[in-house]
């Protein structure tokens, strides 16, 4: 079913907005540095559109984003709020390097890919038990407890690192024997250097997996009815404390899998700190992406862009430029955008008002 | 008596718009000093929102509002209170850890230097209980108050701020009839005083007992004024409807299906407990056969709600069991009951029984989404032609299904509701408060809903507020007080004044 014009409308105008509130904070920001916001947008837009070093970059990192994003969305439409993406992206890359490392060379290829994607999912789902099971059972806030198993398992996985398995004067495991997922450039020369690879694919089948999960089977039927009301799932006939534990252990393991991005399509091997934030970002992703997988796609271009435009226009203005902008666009989602979909509701209410009007003349009747 | 002087309240061309959505149009309203004036029509006629408008919560679009004579229009709820206007809400606003008189006099309080003079409050409530008849200790906590007495704290507070025009929301609607009566007793006493009474309700019979004059509003409009003297309720269902319509009251049940089939829903010796953990239900014990009401009267938080939920399958019990036919279904989750053929009408349907965000296709299937799964997904086709049957059977308006159920009014959502528990095979039917917050035209096709099951053989657990809907319904009639039955008597030998003294657990 494709949804239709208003919807569009609804969910694209208030982005439109957010870009919009953006931009005019670029601007002044740009005019402090005494640099002119034209040239610098335009230098932007060439060092990450404008080559194919640079959208191989954009999209390498909008492939983490997009794994990150749906972990996000996929919590949130079950009424749940998973701030643990970034610990669930780092055990899901730990996971896919240990067994990369563990496979001996000989086996195939695309088999091992397979089994550390599992793998990496599967870390991440361990980690987001935690949260989902506490939740369910006890009622523990999720929040909390994602936030709090961030600093276990971060630690946890340096100490592992750095005294067990790292390769000595350096912060990272030794390379996988097998599982490495072939690069863009290895088809395409142009993106030489850049360290976009298929997980690219993997991100965006799983995004459309999503979606058919969400809005087409009676798992997501029953995920969502959770997210909205609890009390009528129940009623429902939904086991809701199923639910919650297993759509967080969902949500880790689709953040989890994106741990491949880095370890087997870019480093090939498991590096300390790699998930640099791109777990909170999905948090932006999927606000911005209105938790739709689709707008997750979309947001998490977007965002890889304004991370990876940083880097270009350094020379003219500092990178933090865009870190502020990305941070302008998160709280223009999260401000403005609710009030501009009040205003088209209204819109739409007032033409549905229009329809429903009696049409029979109301008889005014005194008493004497 | 519609000259300005004699006016408390004056309302004219008053239009109050929320975005695009018209609430009244322009309204007009004459309230004189000194009467019981009662705003009667159906959920959504904009009832609320003009006597907010009049408290000073809301500023009308257009219009003016005169109180005792002067231009008031658009002013604050201070200014009201200020000038002795003060409403009682549907919804307490009150603060349950508190004392009755901490309640009264907060935002107020008597002070001796920064100190609240707690003793002054205290005889000041005692007095002014005593000046109007309502009885209320000012020391107990608000928290273990009656929803009665919590109601008449509420009218303390609004006469405490010297309200000598007060609008009451809906007042009856938590109250059992003696309450009510009671509370017909505190208005009569605060007109013979020389006050003012706006009361908002949809329910006739108070109307024509307590009011003088009767202004009826229908989408949004002042449609219809009367003197109650000389006024019928068919008079005034009329105006609120624009058509004639069943009253509930007049239909006596149909005869009795004669029916030798043995009982279809056993619940013996069944114990619940509340979410606080104290007994909500207490051994009960009944019996419920094909083609028979079995009504349930009693005031609300008797245990009917968790009785209800423990039959659903949505409570665990103590102890007893449950039968649907020859199964037990006590410990059986709620989807195998459903499976079982029993449905369920939940109390609230904001709550439990729809899914305001969910189109109203997606809310037809609620409970059933297992019949429309396969492996390759949800069937969307045959959710989409259940909705169509099903909006088509039940008079779903608009008959729009991808529309969502929140941009249904109250009683389209009602029916949504009872399309999905009724338009499929059962047995059982739970019928909780299966009209609350509906209008009387969803309110007749509901009853005509429930008296068709009855005479195709389902049996029916009828839960509600409204006695008369009870009394109209049922074969035979429960009243439930603090968790069991204090007495079961046939529905055509129940009477109003019989089942009253039951309810307040004064006749055991």
């Amino acid at each position: 079913m494709i949804p239709d014009r208003s919807r569009i409308v609804e969910n694209l105008l208030p982005i439109a907005v957010a870009l919009g509130i953006a931009t005019v904070v670029g601007d002044l920001l740009i005019l402090s540095f005494g640099e002119a916001p034209a040239t610098v947008y335009r230098l932007l837009v060439e060092g990450t559109w404008g080559n194919a070093y640079g959208i191989g970059q954009v999209l390498y990192k909008a492939t983490t984003l997009t794994f990150t994003g749906l972990a996000f969305a996929v919590a949130g439409r079950a009424g749940l709020f998973n701030v643990g993406a970034e610990s669930q992206l780092a055990m899901g890359g730990f996971a896919a390097g240990i067994v990369g490392l563990l496979l001996p060379a000989g086996v195939p290829a695309l088999i091992a890919m397979l089994l550390c994607l599992m793998a990496a999912a599967a870390g991440g789902a361990a980690v987001a038990a935690v949260p989902g099971v506490l939740r369910a059972r006890f009622g523990a806030s999720e929040v909390i407890v994602t936030i709090m198993l961030n600093f276990v398992v971060l630690a946890l996985l340096n100490w592992l690192v750095s005294a067990k398995i790292h390769v000595a004067e350096t912060l990272h495991t030794p390379p996988i024997n097998t599982g490495t997922v072939p690069r863009l450039a290895d088809m395409f020369d142009a993106f030489h250097g850049s360290a976009a690879n298929w997980t690219l694919l993997v991100a965006m089948a799983v995004a459309l997996m999503s979606w058919w999960f969400l809005f087409r089977t009676r798992g997501g039927y029953e995920l969502r009815a959770v997210g909205l009301q609890p009390d009528a799932a129940e009623y429902g006939g939904v086991n809701v404390k199923r639910v919650l534990w297993t759509s967080m252990c969902l949500s880790g393991a689709l953040a989890g899998m994106g741990g491949v991005n880095f370890v087997l399509g870019y480093k090939g091997y498991y590096e300390e700190g790699f998930a640099g934030g791109a777990g909170f970002l999905g948090i932006a992703v999927a606000l911005m992406g209105r938790n739709h997988p689709l707008g997750i796609l979309l947001a998490a271009l977007l965002f890889a862009t304004l991370s990876q435009g940083g880097l270009a226009v350094n020379a003219l203005v500092p990178k933090q430029l865009t870190d502020i902008l990305t941070a302008v666009v998160i709280l223009s989602v999260a401000t403005a955008v609710p009030e501009v979909q009040r205003q088209i509701r209204a819109a739409a209410a007032s033409a549905l008002a229009t329809l429903n009007r009696p049409t029979a003349a109301l008889s005014v009747e005194r008493d004497a | 008596m519609t000259n300005a002087s004699g006016s408390a309240v004056r309302m004219e061309g008053v239009t109050k718009l929320f975005g695009p959505v018209v609430a009244n149009r322009e309204a007009s309203l004459d309230v004189a000093t000194g009467e019981i004036h009662a705003l009667v029509g159906e959920n959504g006629a904009g009832k609320s929102t003009l006597m907010r408008v009049l408290a000073g919560m809301f500023a009308p679009d257009a219009g003016v509002v005169r109180v005792n004579g002067s231009d008031v229009t658009g002013w604050s709820t201070h200014e009201a209170i200020a000038a002795g206007v003060g409403m009682v809400h549907q919804h307490f606003m009150l603060v349950p850890t508190l004392t009755v008189a901490e309640n009264v006099v907060l935002g107020m309080e008597p002070t001796r230097g920064v100190r609240v003079d707690m003793e002054k409050a205290v005889a000041d409530v005692n007095a002014l209980c005593v000046k109007c008849g309502l009885h209320v200790d000012p020391l107990a906590r608000v928290a273990d108050l009656s929803v009665g007495e919590a109601q008449r704290v509420e009218i303390l507070k609004a006469l405490y701020r010297g309200a000598r025009l007060l609008i009451l929301d809906e007042p009856t609607a938590v109250l059992s009839p003696p309450e009510i009566r009671d509370l017909w007793d505190v208005l009569r006493a605060l007109k013979a005083d020389g006050g003012t009474v706006v009361l908002i309700t949809h329910k006739l019979d108070e109307v024509i007992a307590v009011s003088d004059t009767i202004t009826v509003m229908r989408a949004g409009m002042t449609v219809s004024r009367f003197a109650t003297r000389g006024t019928t309720p068919r008079d005034i269902a009329r105006a609120m409807v624009g058509r004639d319509v069943a009253l509930a009251l007049d239909s006596a049940a149909a005869p009795r299906v004669a029916s030798t089939a043995t009982a279809v829903l056993r619940v013996s010796g069944l114990t619940v407990k509340s979410d606080r953990g104290l007994t909500a239900v207490n051994a009960l014990s009944f019996d419920i056969a094909p083609g028979e009401v079995f009504g349930i009267a009693g005031v609300e938080g008797n245990g009917q709600t968790e009785l209800l939920e423990a039959i659903a399958g949505l409570r665990s019990p103590m102890s007893g069991s449950i039968l649907l036919g020859s199964r037990d279904v006590t410990s059986l989750p709620v989807r195998d009951r459903a499976d079982a053929g029993l449905s369920h009408i939940p109390e609230d349907r904001h709550r439990r029984g729809l899914i305001l965000e969910y189109s109203i296709a997606d809310n037809l299937i609620l409970g059933r989404q297992h019949h429309f799964a396969s492996a390759r997904g949800l069937d969307a086709d045959r959710i989409a032609s259940n909705a169509s049957q099903q909006v088509r059977a039940f008079d779903i308006r608009p008959p729009v299904t991808t529309l969502p159920a929140r941009a249904l009014s109250g009683g389209n959502q009602q029916k949504v509701v009872i399309a999905r528990e009724m338009g499929r095979a059962f047995t059982v039917l739970l019928a909780a408060q299966p009209t609350r917050g509906v209008d009387v035209g969803a309110i007749e096709f509901i009853h005509d809903q429930l008296r068709k099951a009855r005479a195709e053989g389902k049996a029916i657990l009828l839960v509600s507020a409204d006695l008369p809907e009870v009394m109209a319904l049922s074969d035979r009639i429960a009243v439930m007080y603090r968790g069991r039955f204090v007495t079961v008597m046939a529905g055509s030998d129940a009477t109003a004044e019989k089942l009253g003294p039951f309810m307040t657990g004064a006749a055991a």
